[in-house]
C-alpha cells in the first residue's frame, strides 16, 4: 500500500487514452467503442466524476449550436466574424455538418428540448422545430444535461474502463521515435498512487483555463469565475510541453455578464429585448456606434464581433459613464404593457409569470450563484435594472474564444494543404489528438460541437491505431522518476514543514495558494487585466515575461500537505504555461487584433495587411524554447454573401 | 461562496468509503472529517457554487450561503431534485419566495441505452468524414 510521500505506482497499456470526462470526452467515449476492433483497448481518465465534470457541470439553459435547416457556411461566416476574422473555416464547417447529430442524440437520451407550438411531441431528428434565442441556439431545460450526457458515455464504455480522480499532470513522447507520443502520467487525488500509461493515441480534452488572471472577487467569492474554477488549462501545458504547436493563444474571452453573480445576459437581451445603458441611460451601443466603423468588416455585421460590443461598453466605463445597467425594469414594463394592450390585464400578467420562470431558469439551470446575488440583494428586475460588467479574461477555444491547438482539418473541402495532414484532429504531435476546447482557431462549438468534436476525434483515432497496430511505446524515464517528479510538492513539504512553527510561512516552500496569487497578480497587472482596464503593452509584457520566469523556478518550492493541494500544485503548473503562452503570443501580435478583450496601446488598432495570419507556437520539448510565428490565414468560405 | 454542511443533519455517508458530497464536486472541496464522520467544506473560495453536492446529499445536509464578502445574507436558494424535475425556492433577504419546477429529463434515470437501434460502422467509411449514425454523406464546401 503506497503512503503520503510514497505512492505504489500502477501502469496501465492501452491503445486509446482519453484525458478529461467533459462534452468532448463524452462525445469520443460514444464514438470511439463503434469504430474500434474487438481487442482495441480504450481508457478515459477524468480528474473529477463524469457525471458532474466539466463545464458543463452545474448545467446549461441552452445548446448554443444547433444548424437544423441553416446553412453549415453561414455558420462559418458568423464564427469567423465573431472572432475578428482569423478562424479556420475547415474545422468550423466540419463541425458544423456534424453538430445536429449529437443534438439529437441527447434528445433520444432525455434532455428536454423546447419546441414551438404543436411541436411538443415531435423530436428534432423528425422536423420538430425547436424554440431558438438566437440564430444558433435552442433552449433546452438543461439542469441535467451532464448528467444525460456522461450516463450514455459510461456505459458505452463501460465503467471498467473508466477512472475517476485521476488527475494527469504531463504526456510522455516515445524514447525512440521522434515527436511521438507515448502515454502520459497522474496522480489520484484519493489514494496514494500514481498512474503511468502506455498508449498508442491520446485524445487531450481537459477544458479550458481560468485563474491565471485575478479575479474580480477578493475574498470568499473568488471562486464564483464565469468559467468553472475547476478547469485549469491543463490542455495547452500540456500539449505545449509535448512539443505541440499551439495557435492563437493571444485570444481570451471576457464575457459581459451580470455583475458578482456572472449570470448569463442571453434571455435577457434576446428573450425580453432588453437594452444595456450606461449611467446616464444612454444606449452605449446606439450612441458609440461610430466606433464599430473603425473595424471593417468586423463591426459592420448584422450581430458585431463579441469583443467589439465589449469595446463600446469599455468606453462608457473608462471615461466615468458607469455603472453599465441591463435595463430589465423597462424591458418587463414595456412588454407588460404590449401584452396587456394585446390580451388583457389577466391573460398578461399570467404572460409575464410564464417569461419570469423562464428568466430565473436561465439562472438556476446554469449560474445559481446569480440567483443567489438576486435573493440576497433583493432584486426585484420589473423594478430594479441590474449592473453588468466585464470579467476577468479566461482562456478556451469552444465558447466565444479560439485559443487552442493546432490540428489537422478535413482532407474533402480544399484546405489548403498544411491545414491537414492525414488524421482529422490530430495535433503535429504524432497520435495526440484533441477536441472541445483544446482546438485552436475554431470556436463557438459549445457543447454540442464539442461532443462533436470529440466524436470525430475518436474516430480518427481508431483509424490511427489500426494503421499503428505494431507500435509499442517506449518511454523515456523509469516510472519511479515520475513519481518523484509529480509528488515533489509533497517531499518539499514533507522536507521542511518542521522548520517553522507556522505550516503557511516557510521559507523553503511557497503554498500553492500563494504561488496562484503571484501568478494572478502578474498577468492582472501587467498582461491587461481588469486592473488596468484590459490595457498593456510591450514594455509591461516585457516585464511579465522575466516575472514569469522567475515565477517558475519558484514554482519547483510548491507544496502539498495532502492530495488535495497536490491538485491545486498541479493545476498550478499548468495555469503558468497557459498564461505564459498567453503572453508570448500577445506579445508577438503586433497589432490589437480583440479591442473589448484587450488593448496592445503600442499598437493599437487592427492591422488586415500585417495580422490576418494565425500566431502559432511551439515549445522544442528537448530544449525547453519557444519558438513564435506566424502561419498564413485563409478564407475558404466567400465572407461577403 | 461556499456550501455548507448542517452538522446535525450530516451522517457521514453512514461511513460508506466514498461520500456522495466528495464523489460529486467537481472542484475537489467536499471532504469527510474522519473524527466527526462529517462532511465539510475544506476550500470556500474555491467552491462555484454549482450545488451538485447540495443536489445530491442524501441528508439534504447542504445548503450554500452566497459568498459573504459581496452578497447581504439571509438570501436563500434551495433544490429539491427529483427523478424528472427538479423544484427550486427562492428566499430574498425580505422574506419574499419565489417557486419554480423546471423538467430535467424525460426518460428515466440509468435507463440510457447508447447503441440500441443504431447501426453498425461501417468500416470502409473510416476515412470519410461522417459518424456511424450518419446514413448520407455528408455535404462538402
Ligand atoms: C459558464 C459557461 C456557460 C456555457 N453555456 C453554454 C450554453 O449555454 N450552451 C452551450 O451549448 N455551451 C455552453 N458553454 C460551453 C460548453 O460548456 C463547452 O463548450 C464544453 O463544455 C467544452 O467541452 P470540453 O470537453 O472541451 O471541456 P469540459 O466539458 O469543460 O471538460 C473538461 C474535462 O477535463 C477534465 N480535466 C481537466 N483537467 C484535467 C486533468 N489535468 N486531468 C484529467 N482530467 C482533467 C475535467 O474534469 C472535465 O471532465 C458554456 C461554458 C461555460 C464555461
Ligand atoms: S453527502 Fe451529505 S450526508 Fe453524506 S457526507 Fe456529505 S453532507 Fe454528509
Ligand atoms: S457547490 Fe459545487 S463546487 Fe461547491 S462544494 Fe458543492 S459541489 Fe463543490
Amino acid at each position: 500500500m503506497g503512503s503520503f510521500g510514497n505512492p505504489d505506482i500502477v501502469e496501465v497499456d492501452t491503445d486509446i487514452l482519453i484525458i478529461g470526462g467533459g462534452m468532448a470526452a463524452c462525445g469520443a467515449a460514444f464514438e470511439v467503442m463503434r469504430w474500434k476492433p474487438a481487442d482495441m483497448r480504450v481508457r478515459l481518465v477524468d480528474k473529477a466524476a463524469m457525471e458532474r465534470s466539466g463545464a458543463v457541470a452545474m448545467g446549461l439553459s441552452a445548446i448554443n449550436t444547433y444548424l437544423g435547416e441553416q446553412d453549415a457556411c453561414d455558420y462559418v461566416r458568423m464564427v469567423s466574424n465573431d472572432l475578428m476574422g482569423i478562424v479556420r473555416d475547415d474545422l468550423i464547417f466540419d463541425v458544423g455538418r456534424h453538430v445536429d447529430d449529437s443534438v439529437h442524440l441527447f434528445e433520444e437520451w432525455g434532455l428536454p428540448i423546447w419546441k414551438q407550438p404543436g411541436d411538443e411531441n415531435t423530436p428534432l431528428k423528425d422536423g420538430g422545430k425547436p424554440v431558438r434565442s438566437g440564430k444558433w441556439q435552442i433552449m433546452i431545460n438543461g439542469e441535467s444535461y451532464k448528467v444525460l450526457v456522461a450516463e450514455a458515455a459510461k456505459k458505452a464504455l463501460g465503467m471498467e474502463n473508466i477512472q475517476e480522480r485521476i488527475f494527469i499532470v504531463k504526456l510522455l513522447l516515445d524514447a525512440n521515435e521522434d515527436n511521438r507520443i507515448a502515454g502520459a502520467v497522474g496522480f489520484s487525488n484519493r489514494e496514494d498512487k500514481i498512474y503511468v500509461y502506455r498508449s498508442n493515441a491520446i485524445l487531450l480534452v481537459a477544458g479550458g483555463a481560468v485563474n491565471v488572471f485575478r479575479p474580480r472577487s477578493v475574498a470568499e467569492g473568488m471562486g464564483r469565475t464565469w468559467y468553472p474554477v475547476w478547469n485549469a488549462g491543463s490542455t495547452y501545458a500540456m500539449a505545449a510541453l509535448a512539443g505541440a504547436e499551439l495557435t492563437m493563444m493571444e485570444n481570451r474571452f471576457v464575457p459581459a455578464r451580470f455583475k458578482d453573480g456572472y449570470g448569463p445576459v442571453g434571455a435577457w437581451f434576446l428573450l425580453f429585448k432588453a437594452k444595456a445603458t450606461n449611467g446616464r441611460g444612454e444606449n452605449y451601443l446606439e450612441t458609440n456606434k461610430e466606433m464599430l466603423q473603425q473595424y471593417p468588416p468586423y463591426g459592420q455585421a448584422a450581430v458585431p464581433a463579441t469583443c467589439l460590443r465589449n469595446h463600446l461598453m469599455m468606453k462608457e466605463m473608462r471615461e466615468g459613464r458607469g455603472p453599465i445597467l441591463m435595463r430589465t425594469d423597462l424591458a418587463l414594463q414595456a412588454l407588460a404593457k404590449s401584452y396587456e394592450d394585446e390580451f388583457g390585464a389577466k391573460e398578461a400578467q399570467k404572460k409575464i409569470k410564464h417569461l419570469e420562470a423562464e428568466a430565473w431558469e436561465d439562472f438556476l439551470d446554469m449560474c445559481i450563484g446569480q440567483a443567489g446575488v438576486w435573493a440576497g440583494e433583493n432584486i426585484e428586475p420589473e423594478k430594479r435594472p441590474s449592473e453588468l460588467m466585464p470579467t476577468e479574461p479566461y482562456f478556451l477555444g469552444s465558447h466565444s474564444g479560439c485559443c487552442g491547438i493546432w490540428v489537422s482539418g478535413p482532407d474533402d473541402i480544399g484546405a489548403p494543404a498544411e491545414w491537414h495532414w492525414g488524421y482529422r484532429s490530430m495535433t503535429t504531435v504524432n497520435g495526440l489528438f484533441t477536441a472541445g476546447d483544446g482546438v485552436g482557431a475554431s470556436g463557438h462549438k459549445f457543447s454540442s460541437g464539442s461532443h462533436a468534436e470529440g466524436r470525430i476525434a475518436a474516430k480518427a483515432m481508431v483509424k490511427w491505431c489500426l494503421d499503428h497496430k505494431d507500435y509499442k511505446p517506449k518511454l523515456a524515464q523509469d516510472p519511479k522518476e515520475f513519481a518523484e517528479e509529480i509528488y515533489k510538492p509533497v517531499r518539499n513539504y514533507l522536507a521542511h514543514k518542521d522548520f517553522s512553527t507556522a505550516v503557511d510561512v516557510n521559507p523553503h516552500y511557497i503554498t500553492p495558494r500563494m504561488l496562484q496569487a503571484r501568478l494572478q497578480k502578474i498577468m492582472d497587472e501587467y498582461v491587461a487585466g481588469v486592473g488596468t482596464m484590459y490595457v498593456t503593452n510591450e514594455m509591461m509584457m516585457t516585464i511579465a515575461v522575466d516575472k514569469i520566469q522567475e515565477l517558475k523556478k519558484d514554482s519547483e518550492k510548491m507544496r502539498a500537505m495532502d492530495l488535495h493541494e497536490l491538485t491545486r500544485a498541479w493545476e498550478n503548473y499548468h495555469r503558468i504555461l497557459a498564461g505564459e503562452a498567453h503572453l508570448r503570443h500577445m506579445l508577438f501580435r503586433k497589432e490589437t487584433r480583440y479591442p473589448g478583450f484587450y488593448y496592445n496601446k503600442d499598437y493599437d488598432f487592427v492591422d488586415e495587411v500585417n495580422w490576418k495570419c494565425f500566431v502559432n507556437s511551439r515549445i522544442d520539448p528537448k530544449t525547453g524554447e519557444w519558438t513564435t510565428f506566424k502561419r498564413a490565414h485563409h478564407d475558404l468560405v466567400p465572407k461577403q454573401k | 461562496m461556499p456550501s455548507f454542511v448542517m452538522a446535525e443533519k450530516c451522517d457521514g455517508c453512514k461511513g460508506q468509503d466514498k461520500t456522495a458530497c466528495m464523489y460529486i464536486c467537481p472542484s475537489d472541496i467536499m471532504k469527510l472529517d474522519k473524527e466527526r464522520m462529517k462532511g465539510y467544506n475544506q476550500e470556500p473560495d474555491q467552491c462555484w457554487e454549482c450545488y451538485n453536492c447540495v443536489k445530491i446529499c442524501p441528508q439534504q445536509a447542504i445548503e450554500v450561503r452566497a459568498y459573504a464578502d459581496i452578497v447581504p445574507m439571509e438570501g436563500k436558494v434551495i433544490p429539491m431534485r427529483g427523478s424528472d424535475s427538479i423544484m427550486w425556492t427562492v428566499k430574498f433577504r425580505n422574506g419574499n419566495v419565489k417557486r419554480f419546477k423546471f423538467p430535467i429529463r424525460t426518460t428515466p434515470e440509468g435507463s440510457i441505452d447508447p447503441y440500441a437501434g443504431k447501426p453498425a460502422a461501417d468500416l470502409s467509411k473510416i476515412a470519410q468524414p461522417g459518424f456511424f449514425t450518419h446514413s448520407q454523406p455528408l455535404r462538402k464546401l
